[in-house]
């Protein structure tokens, strides 16, 4: 049954990918109305998924990569679709929807065993703690993608190679615009998360900080993006800095997501050691 | 019954020509009655655009409708015939269905693309159906041409693209602001370009103008005509931070903006982006001022080039138009095809049931001691020998109805049997279409 809900939801982030593709070579105002309610048919199945698996697990299912990677991509497509009503701009589909189908098709390559958790980890904090980062980071994916737009167009602006990409993309003011509502959003769920984290971490472990590589390098992206937030507050930073800022800030959560557990040294936080059960 | 379109545009005759046969719209009731009182005229449409003249309508005899037509567009406007002739066009049948697909598509348009069109035609169509002028061809053919119209509009990009200067900077403009309504535009120098230019931005809705001039009393005389505010030459660098937008076109024979200028004025906008227009020649604004952070410099030229390339992006989507339009007209030509076949058929069934039940009738009369059994088979012989008969000119006519030599046939059956049809009900014609 999961495994039924989980490959409808790849198989539907699919097509709904293709469509927004086709969207961005084709102006058919169709194209994109199909895909957004593709994408929407696709969260909804994604978040039966999810529910189903969370009451066979009995906890919330991020605790190994296949359900983390699922669960990113959730996130994702809901703060996606939430951005694409407020403003009606169906192209963004076609910059963050593929990076959600990646991840679908990522996490389906690891094994879908529901782990043993360990009791520590057994917690309403798992909930909040993990909910919490991943909405975090799923807003500052879509920031990703409104920032590659907003690369896109400038140059196309500055240039003045005005193609059909270029009368399709959204105005530079709105992809902006995008970039600073998702920052807005995005980073006071990040501080939250991490507080929360911290706190899970006392009464789980003992110890609010361990400077575990997960802890450093969640705090390495907060910075990143409070610097954003700080320019973009005080000194007027917008248009290219703030998108390339983005950008740098996207790659560094990425990391902080996954390229933590390829580091040498242990992280409480990789997803092989709560598959294994060990703990501290 | 056939299609036939008579009149003149701005490509056929100058405008001293179409104004002296242009019809009021507010009277539109007396021409259209007329029209539908002609012999030979069983329905018309008149459509009347500064750029064209053309009256459409539905006949029986193309020749001699066409020539009333012609006659009437004369005679109604007091003009020789001999004068209109040379400019005036006319088309019937498949002709005359793409000529209006062509019209209402925008694609006959002086400007191509231009989307007024389109509403002339259904107001056209509005005082014919109030006045009932047009009946159920011109009904399908004008509601046809509307979604024909529709079809181009939503799946090419004809009208998608700015095809004068003007409107290409502010399309330029609404796509690094977005919205306008809360922008400021600043004239430097004037002249007929830049003036233009400031009233389309207007038109888009921007807040405020602000005038600057080297002779600051033009300055005041320009802000007042665009209720904005005169600023003197001296204080351009101290008022241009206030300014999103800048139209620039003074007669100064070096740049009288620089890079420099620029990067202090967008710090002290916190980096709100602006968008500058050179329309000067020689040019006012040092080029290197678009490769400032925020800031976007077009000039005549770039405008010109985004102009250009609209008006190439125009004639290849007019391309995917006509390829829709050919699509239609095949639809549309079925339907009235078939239009004339299914009363044919009718009236050719009845005739040969006709002649059947009469000859029936004198036989059996005669031959008074065939029993009842004989009676039977007697008629479902005959019937059988008319329904062989009848089988493959019902066939090859509906056959025909996709797109063939429908009219040659129908006449030549009407001819030879003596058929008479009356005037095709809505009804009984189905829709073809879908």
């Amino acid at each position: 049954m999961n495994a039924l809900l989980f490959y409808s939801t790849l198989c539907i982030y699919f097509i709904a990918t293709v469509t927004y593709m086709a969207y961005l070579l084709k102006p058919r105002q169709i194209l994109g109305r199909a895909a957004h309610w593709l994408i929407a048919g696709g969260f909804l199945l994604h978040c039966a998924f999810t529910v189903a698996r969370y009451f066979e697990a009995g906890h919330t299912p991020i605790t190994n990569l296949h359900e983390s990677l699922s669960f990113f991509s959730l996130t994702i497509i809901g703060v996606f679709i939430a951005f694409e009503r407020r403003y009606h701009v169906f192209i963004l589909g076609s910059f963050v929807t593929p990076l959600a189908l990646i991840l679908m098709l990522a996490s389906s390559l690891y094994p879908s065993a529901i782990p043993e958790l360990p009791p520590a980890l057994m917690s309403r904090w798992l909930f909040v703690h993990t909910t919490l980062a991943f909405v975090s980071y799923a807003t500052f994916t879509v920031a990703f993608g409104a920032a590659i737009m907003y690369l896109i167009q400038e140059r196309f602006l500055k240039k003045k190679q005005l193609g059909s990409l270029y009368q399709k993309l959204p105005s530079l003011d709105l992809l902006d615009e995008i970039n600073y509502r998702c920052l807005t959003f995005g980073f006071p769920l990040l501080t939250v998360a991490i507080i929360t984290g911290a706190i899970w971490a006392e009464t789980a472990w003992g110890t609010y900080w361990s400077w575990d590589p997960k802890e450093t390098w969640s705090l390495i992206t907060w910075f990143i993006y409070a610097a954003l937030l700080h320019g973009r507050l005080t000194t007027g930073w917008r248009g290219k800095r703030a998108a390339l800022f983005s950008i740098v800030g996207f790659f560094v959560l990425l990391f902080t997501f996954l390229g933590v557990n390829l580091l040498p040294s242990e992280s409480l936080h990789s997803y092989e050691r709560l598959l294994g059960g060990k703990n501290r | 019954m056939n299609i036939v379109v008579v009149g003149l545009s701005h490509k056929t005759a100058s405008v001293e020509i179409r104004e002296k046969v242009a019809f009021a719209p507010n009277q539109m009731e007396k021409p259209l009655r007329e029209l539908v009182e002609l012999p030979d005229i069983n329905e018309a449409v008149i459509v009347s655009t500064c750029n064209r003249v053309e009256i459409y309508a539905s006949t029986h005899d193309v020749a001699g409708g066409m020539a009333r037509l012609k006659r009437f567009l004369a005679g109604y406007h007091d003009i020789s015939l001999d004068i209109l002739e040379p400019h005036l066009y006319s088309y019937h049948g498949e002709a005359a269905i793409r000529h209006l697909f062509r019209v209402a598509s925008s694609l006959d348009s002086m400007v191509v693309g231009e989307p007024q069109i389109l509403g002339q035609i259904k107001t056209a169509y509005g005082y014919a159906a109030e006045y009932k002028a047009s009946g159920i061809i011109l009904n399908r053919f004008l509601h046809k041409a509307f979604s024909v119209a529709k079809r181009v509009r939503t799946e090419t990009r004809i009208a998608s693209s700015a095809v004068s200067v003007s409107f290409a900077a502010v399309e330029l403009a609404k796509k690094i602001f977005g919205d306008l309504t809360d922008k400021t535009v600043m004239l430097i120098g004037a002249g007929e370009m830049c003036e233009l230019a400031a009233k389309h931005f207007l038109n888009s809705g921007v807040r405020g103008v602000m005038v600057t001039n080297r002779t600051y009393e033009r300055a005041v005389r320009l802000a007042e005509e665009f209720d904005g505010k005169a600023v003197r030459f001296e204080d351009l660098f101290d008022q241009l931070h206030k300014a999103d937008i800048i139209l620039s076109s003074t007669g100064a024979t070096h740049f009288i903006i620089g890079a420099k200028d620029v990067e202090g004025v967008i710090r002290q906008r916190r980096q709100k982006p602006m968008f500058f227009i050179d329309i000067a020649v020689p040019r006012d604004i040092d080029p290197k001022v678009n490769d400032v952070a925020n800031v976007y410099l077009y000039d005549m030229d770039d405008l010109q080039g985004v102009v250009a390339s609209n008006l190439q992006l125009r004639a290849e989507e007019a391309k995917k138009a006509e390829g829709i339009i050919d699509q239609e007209i095949g639809r549309f030509f079925n339907w009235l095809s078939m239009l004339e076949v299914t009363p044919t058929i009718v009236a050719l069934r009845s005739r040969f049931e006709e002649v059947r039940q009469a000859e029936l009738a004198k036989t059996l009369a005669s031959w008074k001691d065939l029993p009842p059994d004989g009676q039977k088979r007697l008629d479902a012989l005959t019937s059988a020998i008319t329904n062989k008969l009848l089988h493959p000119p019902t066939t090859l006519l509906k056959r025909t109805g996709q797109g063939g030599r429908t009219d040659l046939y129908v006449d030549a059956l009407r001819q030879l049997y003596e058929l008479e049809t009356g005037e095709p009900q809505e009804e009984e014609l189905g829709d073809l279409e879908e």
